[in-house]
């Protein structure tokens, strides 16, 4: 007979066809997350491609000439790198700080959800709001005091340039640092602190000795992310400080520091967004290149942070 | 032991000396971004101040007149309808396309990828949430704007352009003429949205107990019937915030809509108009207006309503989100 020799727990029509669907869905899915990587990596080939012709170490070391039709991309590359220190020496400082005040001091009260409240709005505060709140507040408020304050007259005074450019895009930031960096810290089990406050330590010395050594690494993450966020944002730079064109020198000391605290600066997301939509007859090759190379260093940056954690969490011990 | 043993006391350290300014300082630091928030707020305001009273709001909301630079016969007149149909509108484009890709890539890289394919998914997602918005309106212009407007192109009164025409993909007059426009500025924004859904929505996905998920299999069901009826209940706050974040992000942002939308003052009529943002009018007039004058304190306005657009969103979406920790907490 053949119904005895059937297997009983073989799947019948209703399971074959929910496998069938799962299988199907699965696809669909998988399809979805390539809707999102391939055409990454086809734009990414095409921009390579396209500024192959024009990439080269000349490119990096040289000067733009010539409205950014000839040239290299050193003035703009040297910018960028002073905007993220300048960015960096203010937002790092403060927004650790402020991450270990609030995971570390503040009590679970209205104060803390306060605070809670402004980073999330400060992170979605757009990046354009942000360009308006550095012309008004450091551009337009702060530089005139400052300069009343230092004596400078004429000439010798700071304009819009590095300075409120790094204030604007450190704000900008802010809520970046403060919540990596207080995921670093959550990351610290609580025993180690207790273990250290039963030791009669105090809560500054368990920070010092205790959470801050084991979190460093977790920090790091999130400082080089604001690295890579600082390095290529234009809209928070457009009024406060960042130029399309300023003549720096080709050789020496000067080709290093080209830019003081108080003067307009190149940078690269600056370069290509003038170069790539407002200059005529602009090279086709010259503008992928510079997208081109402001893609690798964002990628770049960013592989550092990745790289970072994998090793971190490899190492992990608790 | 003898009887008096001289305690031996710690040296008084530097650190011990720094400690309590220290402590004030950290405190300091810990109110920054509630300082932050407020200066913003303040020096906005100051710069609209003046123009608050003297707008015409009810031209400001219902008109799409925005005459900056007012001419002989032509006064000037802020009505910025179009510019904000054209943020509301590539968002909404951004979305249809985003929440579904977004929730779809979520669902396969909580749920269903395992070892090497989940790690180098979630690398490619963290490289798209990288890739700076200048360099996303650079693509839209100059890689994906060409491929639109080649689709999208045909002559008046042939076939396709008669399809496009009923479908509201083009304009009356046949195929559109710039491959900047509401469709390309309204992909790209998806393709920069899209990974804020995606990590936020797997945070929600992995927020629901593994217990639910046992309990569904238990029964019978397989991973599709779990994820379907069991973890999008479950997570429905999480996923709905995910989403409110991912449309603050498309709001809010600025360098890209420049380069991709096309650019121009107009209600659009169909998808591959172009159009122009809040954002994009307040970063490209800002350079060329005189400081002080109306102009000038109208687009600080504009900054004003963004400002309080995406604020709102945000939070609300922050606020799901701690509700849904707290609820998984009790």
């Amino acid at each position: 007979m053949e119904t005895a020799s059937k297997n009983p727990f073989a799947p019948g029509e209703f399971e074959r066809k929910k496998d069938q669907a799962l299988a199907h869905r699965k696809w669909v899915m998988f399809g979805f997350c390539m809707l999102l990587v391939l055409p990454l990596i086809a734009i990414l080939v095409d921009i390579f491609w396209k500024a192959a012709p024009v990439l080269s170490f000349d490119y990096l070391t040289e000067n733009p000439t010539n409205k950014g039709k000839e040239g290299g991309l050193w003035a703009p590359l040297i910018g960028t790198f002073y905007l993220v220190i300048g960015s960096l020496l203010v937002v790092t400082p403060v927004g650790i700080l402020a991450a270990i005040y609030m995971n570390e001091y503040a009590k679970d009260g209205w104060l803390n959800r306060t605070i809670g409240i402004a980073v999330t709005s400060l992170a979605g505060v757009p990046s354009i709001v942000h360009g308006l709140f550095g012309l008004g507040a450091f551009v337009l408020a702060m530089l005139p005091g400052f300069n009343a304050m230092l004596g400078l007259e004429g000439d010798e005074k700071w304009e819009a340039g590095l300075l409120t450019a790094s204030l604007t895009v450190a704000v900008m930031n802010l809520p970046v640092i403060i919540t990596s960096t207080r995921e670093a810290l959550g990351a610290v089990p609580q025993s180690f602190r207790e273990a250290c406050w039963n030791l009669g330590a105090t809560r500054f010395q368990t920070i010092r000795t205790i959470v801050l050594p084991n979190s460093l690494s977790g920090m790091l993450t999130g400082i080089i992310l604001v690295v890579s966020r600082a390095a290529g944002e234009t809209a928070p730079i457009l009024f406060t400080g960042a130029t399309f064109f300023k003549f720096i020198a080709d050789e020496g000391v000067e080709k290093w520091f080209p830019y003081g605290p108080g003067e307009p600066f190149m940078a690269m997301s600056m370069h290509l967004n003038i170069i790539s939509n407002q200059i005529s007859q602009m090279p086709e090759n010259m503008k992928f290149g510079c997208a081109a190379v402001l893609i690798a260093l964002i990628l770049i940056i960013n592989s550092f942070s990745i790289a970072l954690r994998v090793w971190l969490r490899g190492r992990k011990r608790w | 032991m003898p009887e008096n043993t001289p305690v031996k006391r710690r040296k008084f350290q530097f650190f011990d000396f720094i400690e309590k300014p220290m402590e004030l300082f950290i405190r300091i630091c810990g109110w920054s971004s509630i300082i932050g928030i407020a200066t913003i707020f303040v020096f906005i305001f100051k710069e609209a101040g003046p123009m608050v009273p003297r707008l015409d709001w009810v031209e400001f909301f219902t008109s799409s007149r925005w005459i900056p630079n007012p001419a002989p016969g032509n006064p000037a007149s802020y009505g910025a309808l179009a510019l904000i149909v054209g943020t509301f509108g590539t968002t909404f484009i951004a979305l249809i396309i985003a929440v579904p890709v977004g929730l779809g890539a979520a669902v396969y890289i909580g749920e269903f990828a395992t070892g090497k394919v989940k790690e180098t998914l979630k690398v490619v997602i963290e490289l798209l949430a990288a890739i700076p918005s200048i360099v996303w309106g650079f693509i839209g212009l100059m890689v994906l704007g060409p491929l639109v407007k080649s689709i999208f192109t045909a002559a008046p009164g042939s076939a396709w352009s008669k399809i496009m025409v009923t479908l509201q993909l083009a304009s009356a007059d046949g195929g559109t003429t710039q491959g900047t426009n509401l469709l390309t500025g309204g992909i790209i924004l998806a393709l920069m949205s899209v990974p804020v859904i995606v990590s936020l929505s797997e945070d929600a996905l992995r927020a629901v107990p593994d217990n639910f998920r046992e309990a569904s299999l238990a029964l019978g069901a397989n991973t599709w019937e779990t994820v379907r009826r069991v973890l999008f209940p479950a997570a429905r706050n999480g996923l709905l915030a995910a989403c409110l974040l991912g449309m603050g992000r498309a709001i809010g942002e600025t360098m890209a809509v420049l380069l991709a939308t096309g650019h121009s003052n107009r209600i659009p009529e169909a998808l591959t108009d172009p159009v122009r943002t809040m954002t994009a009018t307040i970063a490209a007039e800002m350079g060329e207006c005189v400081q002080g004058d109306d102009h000038y304190r109208v687009l600080f306005i504009l900054g004003i309503v963004l400002f309080v657009i995406t604020c709102a969103v945000n939070v609300a979406g922050d606020l799901i989100i701690k509700g849904v920790k707290k609820a998984n907490k009790a």
